[in-house]
């Protein structure tokens, strides 16, 4: 069957640019990018194009990038790497670490900071607003004189909500603290400096911008102590060792080089459909309300909620129908508890349970949101039939 | 070279296939030969496994690891993926495990904390598989469900009722446990097993070549690791900060003598035969639990057979609630031979048994499902 593909914060397809741009160096130059003989330096070559393809994307310096196997690592690479400097364990006598996140982090950070909690050090995890914002007030009531990382997500992966980096790079900086920021959904969609928002740190994920999947990146700005998380070969400046993913790494500087160039153009174009596919759901489904649409988001990323119904139960009946999308992060499919982002915003359990995330990409088409703005709507019609909870309330209009 | 993407065309048809049906799979053998039986007949399918029970939940059961093949395993999940993936048609996987805890599980465990021996394969039929599981199956658009029970449905055109009957091989009949189903429940279910043998449907998962064909039968408790239903009722227990009711308690006899100690009356069934015969020169079985009293009462084989008993929350299958007291076989145990009764409606909900010659371990908790040779006229609970 043919599929209507709405779920681009989950993952891309590798654009045809990327794939043409990664093949010579999975036969043809196939070298080790360590070797010292002429494929060895071919293939180091690809790689240094792509870390300054990459470092370009963020206005960074290609010494400042380090590959990784993707964004899971990367934040794993940040968190346990600067709270670790210089030793882990906690001596009794002094007062615990502490690192300031949010809310609504991926799990791989949450999950990591949680792990730092075992080990004595604390987190405090920011809360955020209806819309998905932190409060930049609480942030700064929050430091402590033990406080080594801020780590806030660009734009998170549910909602789209975009986070006023800014400011909190102007208040870790005025602290001295590193600050951290997981850029895995906003990498590609928006424009990134790393000095206009001051971030010490970055992570990005080549999947989520037309790249492959099992390659990603670290932005590490000079100066910065970390250290490192796994141990071997001297790759990456003895850094982040283990043989360069070499095809995989050209192909994340390829999208990172398209996306440079056509981010301006693709935000107009998807945030347009986006607002159309949002703005038409809502209008054709009763009492149907976006979730953080208040704030500012990536251009791609709508979340709305259905009062009435199961999103399982909907995402089922969507994807038999042929149009793909998802209930939260696609990490925590199948998960009993609903989403800790959708909670965060201040949803009680049935309304997280009743929401569902479009995610438009670089190739959606017009046709393709007609198609969701037809069948969406039926669909949730269907099962509110069958709900044995739902009641219809007279709309005033 | 260049590739294209996969997503060039819109699909041609939004609408959902009609006639489409949902099967419940377990990833065992009977619920993966379903949809082969359904397929050869040209019907579309769609597979949807139950996640009913979390594994991890309970960690001190978990033995050696992960327990294999136990319900909601991954091994059921993936073995259910492969089936649908080898007949291609679509499977999910959807979540009940709160709805399988609160009918199922938790009163599973009451039950046993008080004395009576529990069904909860009846509940999950009644109270999960035919109830939510339907309900999600007609959301996505099919209209009825197919599993692997061995039973079968029938319409009868002149009491326009839908009947339930036992399965034409005996030997594998799961009626006993269907008794709960509502009218509606029937009308929208098929079980295309009912008419086959065990050997005749292995034979089509073979034809089929079905991943799992080869796969031995798990026949115990699908939540209960090992079958150990004691250890998990007492893990259960401290997990949700029950209290084991009265714990250690008497083992008398029928007068009331006192011979004994035990460690719960959860570890006791009726009929069940207690290791004390030496001391007292014959076997003695359980003749009954007293909850109020925490005690438990034994007595020789005689004691243990009774002819009367009363049953509730009645449920009327293959025919109307009666007006008056009617005749058939009602059976009492899933491994008992059905046994003439005499069957008398009390109200609305409670019926009284009467067998025409005593019958063994009459059980408080578990079901009496009473038949008029194949059909299942209705069951209930025995008090």
């Amino acid at each position: 069957m043919n599929r209507v593909y709405l779920d681009f914060n989950a993952t891309t397809p590798v654009e045809p640019e990327v794939l043409d741009a990664m093949l010579p160096y999975f036969s043809a130059e196939f070298g080790n990018a360590a070797s010292i003989h002429t494929p060895g330096q071919n293939a180091r070559a690809a790689v240094e194009t792509a870390r300054e393809q990459v470092a370009a994307l963020i206005g960074a310096r290609a010494q400042e990038i380090v590959f990784t196997s993707g964004g899971t690592e990367s934040d794993n690479h940040v968190i346990f790497g600067i709270v670790a400097q210089p030793i882990l364990a906690v001596h009794e006598q002094e007062p615990s670490k502490h690192v300031i996140t949010t809310a609504i982090e991926h799990e791989a950070v949450l999950n990591a900071c949680q792990a730092l909690e075992k080990e004595g050090v604390a987190v405090t995890y920011l809360p955020v607003n209806g819309n998905g914002l932190v409060d930049i007030d609480h942030l700064r009531a929050a430091i402590r004189p033990q406080t080594v990382l801020i780590t806030v997500m660009h734009a998170n992966n549910e909602l789209g909500t975009v986070q006023p980096m800014e400011e909190i790079g102007r208040i870790a900086r005025a602290r001295d603290i590193y600050f951290h920021t997981d850029a895995v959904q906003s990498a590609g969609k928006l424009a990134i400096d790393v000095n206009a928002l001051q971030v010490d740190l970055l992570s990005l994920s080549g999947h989520k911008f037309y790249a492959p999947k099992g390659v990603g990146a670290v932005y590490i700005r000079s100066g910065t102590h970390l250290r490192q998380l796994l141990y071997g070969g001297h790759h990456q400046r003895g850094f982040r060792p283990g043989t360069e993913n070499v095809a995989g790494v050209v192909g994340l500087g390829k999208a990172a080089e398209i996306a440079r160039n056509s981010l301006a153009e693709d935000a107009q174009r998807i945030s347009t459909l986006r607002d159309e596919l949002e703005g038409g759901l809502l209008q054709r489904i009763p009492q149907s309300r976006a979730n953080g649409s208040a704030a500012p988001r990536t251009p791609n990323t709508t979340n709305l909620l259905f009062p009435g119904i199961e999103g399982e139960a909907l995402l089922i009946a969507l994807d038999l129908k042929g149009l793909a999308c998802s209930t939260g992060a696609a990490c925590s499919s199948g998960a009993v508890e609903p989403s800790h982002v959708l909670t965060a915003i201040g949803l009680p359990p049935e309304e997280a349970r009743a929401s569902l995330r479009f995610s438009l990409g670089r190739h959606t088409t017009r046709q393709e949101i007609e198609f969701a703005l037809q069948v969406v709507p039926a669909a949730v019609e269907q099962l509110r039939d069958l709900s044995p909870t739902y009641r219809r309330v007279a709309e005033a209009r | 070279m260049t590739t294209t993407t996969q997503f060039d065309t819109l699909p041609e048809r939004a609408e959902i296939q009609r006639g489409l049906v949902a099967v419940a799979m377990s990833g065992g053998v009977d619920s993966s030969t379903v949809p082969a039986l359904l397929q050869e007949q040209g019907r579309p399918v769609v597979g949807l496994t139950m996640q009913l029970w979390n594994q991890r939940r309970l960690p001190e059961l978990q033995g050696d690891g992960p327990a294999q093949h136990r319900c909601c395993s991954l091994d059921d999940v993936y073995d259910a993926k492969a089936v649908a993936q080898h007949l291609k048609f679509p499977h999910y996987v959807v979540n009940f495990e709160k709805q399988f805890e609160e009918r199922v599980v938790r009163p599973f465990v009451d039950q046993y904390l008080s004395g009576r021996t529990p069904i909860a394969c009846t509940n999950c039929n009644t109270d999960v598989k035919f109830e939510p599981l339907l309900r999600m199956a007609r959301q996505i658009g099919a209209e009825r469900l197919a599993t692997g029970h061995y039973a079968r449905i029938r319409k009868n055109d002149s009491t326009g009722r839908w009947e339930l009957l036992r399965a034409r091989d005996e030997t594998k009949d799961q009626s006993y446990f269907l008794w709960g189903l509502s009218q509606e429940q029937l009308s929208r279910s098929e079980f295309p097993l009912g008419e086959l043998t065990k050997d005749e449907v292995r034979a089509v998962a073979r034809r089929a070549k079905l991943p799992v064909a080869e796969k031995p039968e798990s026949m115990e408790l699908c939540f209960v690791p090992n079958g150990n239903y004691v250890q998990f009722i007492q893990a259960y227990s401290r997990e949700s900060g029950i209290s084991l009711q009265g714990g250690a308690g008497e083992i008398v006899t029928g007068n009331g003598e006192l011979i004994g100690r035990h460690n719960g009356v959860h570890e006791f069934t009726i009929g069940q035969r207690k290791g004390l015969g030496f001391a007292v020169g014959k076997p003695l079985y359980v003749l009954s639990i007293d909850q109020k009293q925490n005690r438990v009462v034994v007595g020789d084989d005689n004691a243990l057979r009774t002819t009367a008993f009363e049953i509730e929350n009645v449920n009327w299958v293959s025919c109307e609630k009666p007006q008056a007291p009617l005749h058939g076989s009602v059976k009492i145990r899933h491994k008992h031979e059905p046994a003439p009764a005499k069957i008398e409606p009390l109200d609305s909900s409670r019926v009284r048994v009467t067998f025409d010659a005593p019958q063994r371990a009459i059980t408080p908790g578990q079901a009496a499902v009473f038949y008029d040779g194949d059909r299942v006229l209705g069951g209930g609970w025995i008090r």
